[in-house]
């Protein structure tokens, strides 16, 4: 079936079952890598996507219930070369170790920031609970995002 | 010479096999030790821009390849600056004299006068006109490397010592970055029908039924029992795995129990027992002291489940896989599938931080299997969540009695450690076996328990022997001949169960003592390096005013040396326990030597703090049935954000000792130091991890 939705502000038109994951749109139809697999299962935060808006999980969210609404990945925050704020304080924290949860981490304190530009601490640790990171890179994720919102990161 | 190189270089003797000038002014480094989420690139390429005097942004690394990269083995137990940093910093050195050494010839003048600026050749401060592009030759990168050269004094660094940037996390945040990510042309997607245990046999499979399930076309591809679901759409041949399970009828398949999770169940199994250090039997004194202690089967755990890609095209097969030792893996397919080594190209690509030896060697074998029997196609085989924490090798459980003999001041004058642990190294070249082999018409014979050597830094034994100055210390090794399940190396195989251990009786002993945990330890310490460690971080922790024992508020410390020759680390916790342990707060300091990128090993540090706090609180691989019954995160919870504490890590810095590898050097302090803090803040010990609520209140009531 036809489902149309907006993905990183450009309309898209897809011919894909309604029950295919988000996450496999995102991946294999529109080859928007960032948003990655972890568990399939809405437990690790790996594929998380906003929504409207809203930081939701993509590995088990069917592609029907997005009809008409509005995606954003981490690709339509910014690139390698214009990254967005978010990015680019994770760049300067060097908030990473594998990097692998780095993508749905970004998406969680995006949405964190638009609804709350000044987080405290607890604020920013209740918003990525929902993501876990193996490697342990916690406090300099944490920091990353303050500072992020200390330079205005919204938009 | 020679004897004094690096294996690395030993294995790797010509020039070129590491380092090559490329005409847009760039310097091509190839190394064998990979990225896995430890910030090792731009480590080795900070160490070839200082050696060679090139700025850091022309060293272009390429890492694990077994076409165009030297072979450097695994990249595992520390050892990558230590052995692949060393061996650059030798070959850069080389490099550099000699091609000076022929433009002194040249120009008529000593080697001396001659620098370098960012690869250009300066003589007493002018340009020559020469520089590494111009004036290299052939001659320069078909010779024998013979560590000849003299590299850089520590006082001469400008690079090495910096927190240099790593490269890689740009493509992390904002898209494309991973193995998982590849896509190459005619790619087909892949997943496979595990075997649920070694010599199952399948004996019916309902293939209608799983083709439904798939809702799409699907093909099957069978090999023995190795069954792999294959198709352009990647939708459709997950649902088929996920399905499969249950049309699937396997006869065969090993029972397991509950009771066989614990570390305890060991202790009766049969084992190769060595005893190592001074005689026995231990020594008898007034008073003898024993307690033992545990860690129970972990996983990995990595945050993507493995993955692997391969192609057969015009005889030869390529691979991509996320493996800790292209090498080793080359060697270990080409072998299973019956082709030459020179047949089969392994190529690195970054996946999840895997911590040791999980699935991705396994994933990679799944996806040459199957491009054998698809030739012209790229398969791409993604591991499931449930297939990586069921099938991924675990980490032994770990089993440590200590044994203890007083003075009449309560300090020990024999020490007896005595371990039951699996084999912690079960790599395939390492009497270890692939996953998919078991599943072939023609399986290898059972692993064989494994365990690396003494002079290797031991793996049951890993930690074992304590440095402190006790007259008489000995180890005896239970290594485990079968486990229910495949084990194999994570972070530092025995380290954290036997530091636990270690450290946790230290502050036991020095209660009975009376005597302050810190106080105790100092006076039965020597080593100048760990004395300073363990007063900068009781400094810093307001050790001197801890308070009373069993307020439900607590502090503890411990420390070690890992593997008793790398980085020394010492860790101090803060924490509250109410019904669950809350970490507050985490001092540590550490001593690695020469640290090439500080930055980098800040984060090494505090991952290892993380990563130890989450396995001695949380972690532990459950079974039952047929096997591994935590299958997601759910059932094998991790460290939060929410439970993360704040951590202040200071490096003490020795920029004039050598390189000391660091990535695994603050698990044991930490588990340890929480062990002790969990103690000081109930008053009770709890001496089997993980310190579950479940633990605190079985504690609290004895």
């Amino acid at each position: 079936m036809t489902i149309e939705l907006t993905v990183n502000g450009s309309a898209v038109s897809l011919d894909v079952e309604a029950t295919t994951p988000l996450l496999d749109v995102l991946r294999n139809h529109l080859d928007l890598k960032g948003s990655r697999y972890g568990c399939g299962l809405e437990q690790c935060g790996s594929c998380m996507v906003l929504i409207d808006g809203v930081a939701e999980y993509s590995c088990a969210r069917e592609i029907g219930s997005v009809s008409g609404r509005t995606v954003t990945t981490v690709e339509g925050l910014g690139t390698p070369e214009a990254p967005h704020p978010l990015q680019r304080a994770f760049l300067e924290e060097q908030a990473g170790q594998c990097g692998y949860c780095l993508s749905g981490i970004i998406i969680s304190a995006k949405a964190l920031l638009d609804r709350n530009p000044r987080p405290t601490r607890a604020d920013i640790v209740a918003a990525l609970d929902r993501n876990l990171c193996r490697c342990g890179t916690h406090t300099r994720i944490i920091a990353a995002v303050r500072k992020a919102a200390m330079s205005g990161a919204t938009a | 010479m020679s004897d004094a190189l690096p294996l690395s270089i030993l294995n790797n003797r010509r020039m070129d096999k590491w380092l090559r000038f490329q005409p847009d002014r760039t310097v091509k480094l190839a190394v064998g030790k990979v990225e896995i989420g430890q910030g090792v690139l731009i480590a080795l390429s900070q160490i070839a821009a200082e050696e060679l005097d090139v700025g850091i942004d022309r060293i272009d690394i390429l890492s694990g390849d077994t076409a165009d990269a030297p072979d450097e083995g695994s990249t595992s137990s520390s050892q990558s600056i230590e052995v692949s940093g060393r061996s650059v910093r030798l070959v850069s050195a080389e490099l550099r004299a000699r091609i000076l050494g022929r433009l002194a010839q040249r120009l008529n003048c000593a080697p001396e006068e001659l620098s370098v600026e960012d690869g250009a050749f300066l003589m007493d401060g002018n340009h020559t006109g020469y520089d590494y592009w111009s004036f290299s030759g052939p001659e320069d990168f078909a010779a024998e490397i013979e560590g000849s050269a003299v590299p850089k004094p520590a006082s001469a660094y400008k690079v090495v010592g910096q927190p240099v940037p790593r490269r890689d996390l740009i493509a992390k945040v904002t898209g494309a970055a991973f193995i998982h990510d590849i896509v190459r042309p005619a790619m087909l997607h892949a997943r496979v029908l595990r075997q649920p245990s070694r010599g199952a046999r399948l004996q019916a499979l309902n293939e209608a039924a799983i083709r439904k399930a798939a809702g799409a076309a699907i093909r099957l591809v069978r090999v023995g029992d190795f069954v792999a679901f294959v198709g352009d759409d990647e939708t459709a041949v997950q649902r088929a795995a996920a399905a499969a399970p249950g049309h699937a009828t396997w006869t065969g398949v090993r029972v397991l129990s509950p009771l066989q999770q614990e570390a305890a169940w060991l202790r009766d199994q049969p084992s190769d027992d060595r005893h190592i250090g001074d005689p026995g039997p231990p020594a008898e004194t007034r008073v003898v002291v024993s307690e033992t202690y545990s860690r129970p089967f972990v996983a990995h755990a990595a945050l993507a489940p493995s993955c692997g890609l391969a192609e057969y095209r015009g005889g030869h097969l390529s691979v991509w896989s996320h493996t800790q030792g292209v090498y080793p893996l080359r060697n270990s397919i080409a072998d299973i599938l019956g082709l030459k080594r020179d047949q089969v190209t392994v190529r690195h690509a970054h996946g999840a931080g895997c911590y040791g030896h999980n699935g991705a060697d396994d994933a990679a074998l799944d996806a040459a299997l199957i491009a054998m029997q698809i030739p012209d196609h790229c398969i791409r085989v993604q591991w499931r969540r449930e297939e990586e924490f069921g099938f991924e090798p675990v980490s032994t459980a770990h089993m440590t009695r200590l044994r203890a003999a007083l003075d009449d001041a309560g300090r020990p004058v024999d020490w007896t450690a005595e371990v039951w642990a699996g084999s912690h190294v079960q790599r395939p070249v390492f009497g270890g076996t692939m996953l998919a082999h078991e599943a072939l018409p023609a399986p290898p014979p059972p692993p064989k328990a494994n365990d690396p050597t003494e002079a290797n830094g031991g793996g049951g034994t890993r930690n074992g022997f304590p440095m402190y100055d006790f007259p008489a210390k000995r180890v005896i090794h239970h290594l485990a001949l079968e486990t229910p399940v495949r084990t194999s190396s994570l972070r530092g195989l025995g380290a954290l169960p036997n530091v636990y251990a270690l450290e946790c009786f230290m502050d036991e002993l020095a209660e009975r003592a009376g005597v302050d945990p810190v106080v105790y330890r100092l006076s039965l310490l020597s080593d100048p390096r760990a004395r300073l460690l363990i007063a900068n971080v009781a400094d810093r922790c307001g050790w001197a005013s801890r308070g009373p024992v069993g307020s439900g508020h607590g502090l503890g410390l411990a420390w070690s040396r890992y593997k008793n020759k790398a980085a020394y680390a010492c860790v101090a916790v803060e924490l509250d326990v109410d019904q669950d342990i809350v970490l507050r707060r985490v001092w540590c300091a550490a001593d690695a030597g020469l640290v090439i990128n500080p930055d980098g090993a800040r984060n090494q540090l505090e991952g290892g703090i993380v990563h130890a706090a989450s396995m001695t609180l949380k972690e532990q691989v459950t079974l039952d049935g047929d096997g591994i019954t935590s299958l997601d995160w759910d059932h094998y919870p991790i460290l939060k954000f929410s439970e993360v504490p704040e951590i202040d890590v200071v490096i003490i810095d020795n920029p004039d000792l050598p390189t000391l590898g660091m990535g695994e050097c603050t698990f044991g302090p930490t588990a340890a130091a929480i062990g002790n803090a969990v103690a000081h803040a109930l008053g009770v010990r709890i001496r089997d991890m993980p310190l579950t609520r479940e633990r605190i209140a079985a504690a609290l009531v004895r």
